[in-house]
């Protein structure tokens, strides 16, 4: 067990290496840095004061192993735009992005189990069959159209949500949470829906097909002769069954809700890294892209670490051959 | 003789389907006494498996019970509510499936499997049904009970899997267990271990086995009464040792002649030519006549009832008004 988790652990840097490659090589393939910090009508003279106090004149390898070596340590460099450590711009919007980021994928979780247990169920029902049309709804429409129909919904034609923003938050130590002013919270429904709403019709559409699944195998079948409670047989024996691609698939939409939150957060102009990254790809900011990058890698990363000891954790027969392979 | 445990009388089941009704059944009665071995032998789609599954009321939709009567110890039970056909279901009437890889779920410990049927039929607190658990799981033969009670599925062998199955399929002391093919996905090695287990329980216990199969061996070792089915009907039923010995019904006579004997003579093994027929193309008359050696007019219109003979019945023309001292 040890020993696998370590060998994912080594896995997982390795892909941070690679990358760590991809984020220094932006730095190259968008021009000479030293021409987006300096203006136009700067000496050359001074131009090479800059590079030489930046390090740019250094071999590339040094330079590389000096930016992964920085990035290790949370350090991204100066935003060109906003002459402030990346990091510190970084951590200023995280909170806002990983509140939205959970809210939504709650929100997917528990409607999408719940709406693809019953459609498993209750499979000839007028809603599971709406539940199925709705979904295909879900999965077809686009972020952003959805989230403006809501804004046009709840915000501009009825007047009960704010159109834009996290409204008032409270610090906690660094972190900024909107969960505890009823306005913070108002401002976070539509924008979870929005970005929750593809992860929910992914989740209630596979729970669906899974459990049907499971409710055709011999242990089912076994279960049933054995004149187990019809509860026990769905919720005790095939739901369990059923939660294990689903964990898999709903944590790694997790990497996904947080790098696509750069729709939604567009959409509703919230306060989150996603915003912080469209604004510096306008303004070709790419130490914040650069960064922006190894952090949802880094995220991803994490995630499919977690998701695999969390499998263990749910299914027996692989801890025992992981067991063995160790 | 007593009431028998089990008795299905002119059982019919029936398959929807878009070409129309499927009848997998088409009118079988048996009795089991109690402590009886009735094993029931026939090709793959003769409807065994079907007739277990209709006494033990877990014919899925398209499937439906569509006549006859099926009666536990008296009570009729083709037609409980689901709730009480539930609480009949691994309480009185015990199943046994064909894999046992398959049979148990994964994710829970064999233990906790055990304790939950135990506590569904049983008034029981966790404890008790702990150590009758543990109880179970030595009776049927699983060393070291009390450690691998908290074992999962997959660290068992199949052999011993299928012991856990049958212990599960015991725990509420059914008067009834319906084993399909429990030896069919196992080792040759395992499969007469299997079978001794099922035998001495059901002496023990006095329990009576409905004992599906398509291993005419098991069923010689094993049963008191063997029922042959084919196409949805029973051809012939009887003592074990009248039906291998005198087999009357040309088909239980082909599946006879097809059982290789140990006694050296390499003469060729009896094939019965041709194949049962489809759900969707049972012939007219008797389903058996276009492969029956025997077959006249009469077999290709009417369908033929089950006769007594001695000890045996038999559904064929053949041994009508013929007298019953010159059939053996």
């Amino acid at each position: 067990m040890l020993a696998f988790t370590l060998r994912r652990a080594l896995q997982a840097i390795g892909v941070m290496f690679a990358v760590g490659i991809i984020a220094f090589s932006m730095f190259r393939f968008a021009g000479d840095p030293v021409n987006q910090i300096v203006s136009i009508d700067t000496p050359a003279a001074e131009r090479e004061a800059v590079r030489k106090s930046l390090g740019l004149d250094d071999p590339v390898p040094v330079q590389f192993v000096r930016y992964f070596g920085n990035a290790a340590q949370f350090k991204f460099g100066v935003s060109y735009q906003f002459r402030q450590p990346v990091s510190a711009l970084l951590m200023e919007r995280m909170p806002a992005t990983l509140e939205l980021a959970i809210c939504a994928t709650v929100f997917a979780m528990v409607l999408g189990i719940l709406m693809g247990v019953y459609s498993a169920l209750r499979r000839d029902t007028l809603l599971a069959k709406l539940f199925q049309a709705v979904s295909l709804i879900g999965i077809s429409l686009p972020t952003f159209l959805i989230g403006i129909l809501l804004i046009y919904l709840f915000a501009v034609t009825l007047g009960w949500l704010p159109s834009f923003g996290r409204g008032e938050v409270v610090k906690l130590g660094w972190w900024t949470t909107g969960l505890l002013t009823l306005s913070g919270l108002k401002a976070l429904i539509m924008p979870s829906i929005t970005l929750g709403l593809f992860q929910m019709t992914l989740i209630m559409r596979l729970v669906r097909a899974e459990m049907l699944e499971v409710l055709r195998t011999d242990y089912i079948r076994f279960a049933r002769a054995r004149g187990l409670t019809t509860r026990a047989i769905h919720f005790g024996h095939a739901l369990k069954n059923t939660l294990i691609p689903v964990i898999t698939m709903a944590g790694l939409q997790f990497g996904s809700v947080i790098a696509f939150s750069i729709i939604t957060e567009t959409v509703f102009q919230w306060p989150g890294m996603g915003i912080l990254f469209v604004q510096a790809v306008q303004n070709v900011d790419i130490p914040i892209m650069a960064a922006y990058l190894l952090m949802v890698s880094l995220i991803f990363v994490t995630i499919n670490l977690v998701v695999d000891i969390l499998y263990t954790v749910v299914d027996p027969r692989l801890r025992s051959t992981i067991g063995r392979a160790a | 003789m007593t009431e028998p445990i089990l008795s299905v009388r002119n059982l019919q089941v029936e398959f929807a389907s878009r070409r129309g009704t499927l009848r997998a059944i088409d009118g079988i009665s048996f009795d089991i006494a109690k402590g009886e071995v009735l094993g029931v032998v026939g090709e793959s789609g003769a409807g065994k498996s079907v007739t277990g599954l209709a006494v033990i009321g877990l014919i899925d939709p398209p499937g439906r019970i569509a006549g006859g009567e099926i009666r536990l110890a008296g009570l009729r039970i083709d037609n409980l509510p689901p709730e009480e056909m539930r609480r009949i279901r691994g309480k009185r009437i015990g199943m046994i499936f064909q894999d046992p890889l398959t049979s148990l779920n994964p994710l829970y410990r064999v233990g906790d499997q055990i304790i939950e049927t135990i506590r569904t039929h049983l008034n029981l607190s966790e404890t008790a049904a702990r150590r009758r658990a543990i109880d179970l799981l030595a009776e049927v033969g699983i060393p070291a009970p009390e450690k691998r009670i908290d074992g999962y599925p997959h660290e068992f062998s199949g052999g011993m899997r299928q012991r856990v199955v049958i212990a599960l399929a015991i725990c509420a002391e059914p008067e009834l267990i319906i084993a399909d093919e429990p030896t069919t996905a196992l080792d040759v090695s395992v499969q007469a271990q299997i079978i001794s287990l099922i035998k001495r329980l059901g002496r023990d216990h006095g329990t009576a086995v409905m004992l599906v199969t398509h291993d005419m061996g098991v069923i010689a070792e094993t049963s008191d009464r063997v029922a042959v089915m084919y196409a949805g009907r029973v051809a012939e039923i009887g003592p074990v040792q009248d039906v291998v010995r005198n087999p009357l019904h040309p088909y239980a006579k082909g599946l006879m002649g097809a059982i290789p004997t140990l006694a050296g003579d390499d003469k060729r093994l009896v094939q019965i030519p041709g194949s049962m027929p489809r759900l969707s193309a049972i012939p007219r008359g008797c389903s058996f006549n276009p492969r029956c050696a025997f077959a006249f007019d009469r077999c290709r219109v009417e369908r033929p009832e089950p006769l007594p003979r001695g000890a045996q019945s038999v559904a064929c023309h053949l041994y009508d008004n013929v007298p019953a001292e010159s059939a053996a």
